[in-house]
């Protein structure tokens, strides 16, 4: 455990669940009657409520976005762009980030129980999609008493749900900022989804997703769908500098165990994952990746979609992300501009494919810095400051 | 601002759409936002120059122009501004011809190689001119095609392309009287503003 934390974090940092009675109607045409949010908040919400900024996480992603947990030597997901004085300046803003309905780190979701039958929900969680996330969000936003968000950031299928909420709530966020995303998958996208999907249905220890009741977990399932998830999220260009074709024995073993660098590395990756993930989320998860798609209600025109967007857009892409390569993010732009709309736009040079992201590549962060100054500056000014103290986090 | 500047601001009409090609840190942009309320985008390739576009609270695009401008639909804007980006173009006549597609009138403004200085460089010393102005030697020079107002005007002629305004600067992009008694000899620098 570390006793002091680093200049710019967050520090000591812990959730907080919040539950909602009020039921949410979803995409798949179910209701979901009460459910909970398991959220972290950091910085301090000013008295006109006008500096907040909503986290959307990605696939594998939660609501552990920044700081430290008691105990643990690891920050949250995003810590190198959220903390004071980083890109995310917790010194300006009051950053939330929640887990996702349908995650599996406390938000409602198939690991957790269904107060109905006091059993885990496993399959019969319904499916979200980015719009239903987008509407608990909302609720969220209400809860906390936050009419407009100063920005909602994401990257990969978080960036999508900060496109879904200048499309739902115009009127709701200042800027959106949209990281390595696409306006909907490809048939290739989701074609790796689907392997990912077969590996883990098909897993014996699946029992049709109620595995829970059964204290098993498909873990080589789990396994291979983080392996293969993991090969996407990397580049060609990346993988041969990472790994090259290094043995760790340092010759060939003429036999099936892992010997080059990468199939061990790639094992560990899915080894560590399939003990912290749920098998039933990351099902769901890719899923809602699959219907990612706000142009289908009309008539598959983005512009058309866009059209009653008010929200400066930055889209962000990486010129070796492959996933979501930087042409997806340019229908994203072609569609803002069509539509009139403010954006800016730029392609990070980087090696490390999908997962630039989440890594503060230098010229990028100068990027994220230079637009957050510019979402600072937009922050309303207080209409009264004098003598009162901010909503606190916690 | 700029003289060449001062003149495209007095051709450009309050609360138009502006794309400017080339619009590095976006000091036109900006001041185009500021006093005539135009909206739009700046395309840009240097990293520098986009990091302080957005510094500067301009929209900027990530896009290098040689690539075209396919992804933009006809007539998406009122104005097409390109400053002394022509020259560095592959192709200059396919490029006009983009910005005339998607702007209902354009601005290009680019260096005079007829101007007497460059004629005397290459006349009197047999070598390619290099001035404080033009400073790179023929081999790393990233105006790989210079040309004389002549030649443009020559173009605009064979494209049917209509010269609506013609402004010569110098290098300090002043205006003086006596470079329009013999504008390819005695200017530098040319805007022209032209249209289908």
């Amino acid at each position: 455990m570390l006793n002091k934390f680093p200049d710019d974090s967050v520090g000591l940092v812990e959730p907080q669940a919040i539950k909602f009675t009020e039921a949410l109607p979803l995409a798949c045409g179910r209701t979901l009657d009460q459910y909970t949010l398991m959220v972290e908040t950091y910085g301090k919400l000013n008295t006109d409520r006008s500096n907040a900024i909503l986290i959307c996480h990605a696939l594998s992603g939660h609501h552990h976005a920044a700081g430290y947990y008691e105990g643990d030597n690891k920050p949250g997901w995003w810590d190198s762009a959220i903390g004071p004085g980083k890109a995310v300046d917790t010194n300006k803003f009051f950053i939330v980030s929640l887990n996702n309905l349908g995650g599996c780190h406390g938000s409602s979701g198939p690991n957790q129980t269904d107060p109905q039958t006091g059993k885990p929900y496993g399959p019969d969680f319904p499916l979200m999609t980015v719009k239903d996330w987008v509407t608990s969000q909302a609720r969220l936003a209400d809860h906390l008493g936050i009419n407009q968000w100063s920005a909602v950031i994401g990257g990969s299928l978080g960036g999508m749900q900060a496109m879904q909420w200048a499309i739902t709530y115009p009127e709701r966020l200042r800027h959106c900022m949209v990281i390595a995303a696409a306006p909907k998958l490809s048939a290739q996208n989701i074609a790796f989804n689907e392997v990912a999907r077969q590996a883990i249905s098909k897993d014996p220890h699946f029992y049709s997703g109620r595995y829970y009741d059964h204290n098993a977990v498909p873990k080589t399932g789990l396994m291979l769908a983080r392996m293969v998830g993991h090969i996407t999220y990397l580049s060609d260009d990346g993988m041969r500098e990472k790994f090259g074709r290094e043995m760790s024995a340092g010759k060939l073993m003429f036999d099936f165990n892992p010997q080059f660098e990468v199939e061990s590395y790639l094992q560990y990756q899915g080894e560590r994952f399939s003990t912290a993930f749920d098998a039933n989320t990351y099902l769901l998860m890719t899923k809602a990746l699959d219907y990612f798609d706000p142009a289908a209600d009309f008539n598959h025109d983005l512009a058309k979609a866009l059209e009653h967007v008010s929200a400066k857009f930055m889209l962000i892409a990486f010129t070796t992300d492959w996933r979501f390569s930087p042409e997806r993010s340019r229908e994203i732009l072609d569609a803002l501009v069509e539509a009139k709309k403010e954006v800016s736009y730029t392609e990070v040079d980087s090696p490390q494919g999908h997962d630039a992201f989440l890594i503060p590549i230098p010229r990028y962060m100068e990027i994220f810095n230079a637009y957050m100054s510019r979402i600072a500056a937009d922050i309303p000014t207080e209409t009264n400051t004098a003598g009162q103290e901010g909503y606190h986090a916690r | 601002m700029r003289a060449d500047q001062e003149i495209i601001h007095e051709w450009i009409k309050p609360e138009t759409r502006v794309l400017d090609l080339g619009c590095g840190d976006g000091t036109l942009l900006r001041h185009l936002i500021d006093n005539k309320q135009v909206c739009g985008y700046g395309l840009e390739n240097n990293h520098q120059n986009i990091a302080a576009c957005i510094k500067n609270n301009v929209n900027v695009i990530e896009k290098d122009i040689d690539e075209g401008l396919a992804s933009i639909k006809d007539n998406s804007f009122d104005s097409v501004i390109m400053t002394q980006a022509l020259q560095v173009m592959h192709r200059p006549d396919l490029i006009v011809d983009e910005m005339l597609r998607i702007g209902k009138e354009c601005i290009v403004t680019f260096p005079n190689f007829g101007h007497w200085r460059a004629r005397g460089y290459l006349g009197f010393r047999g070598k390619m001119p290099v001035s404080k102005f033009l400073s790179y030697s023929w081999y790393d020079t990233p105006n790989i095609h210079f040309c004389t107002f002549k030649d443009f005007e020559q173009l605009c002629v064979q494209k049917n392309i209509h010269i609506l305004n013609r402004t010569v600067v110098d290098n300090e992009h002043q205006h003086r009287w006596w470079t329009n008694l013999w504008p390819n000899m005695l200017g530098e620098i040319a805007i022209y503003r032209i249209t289908r």
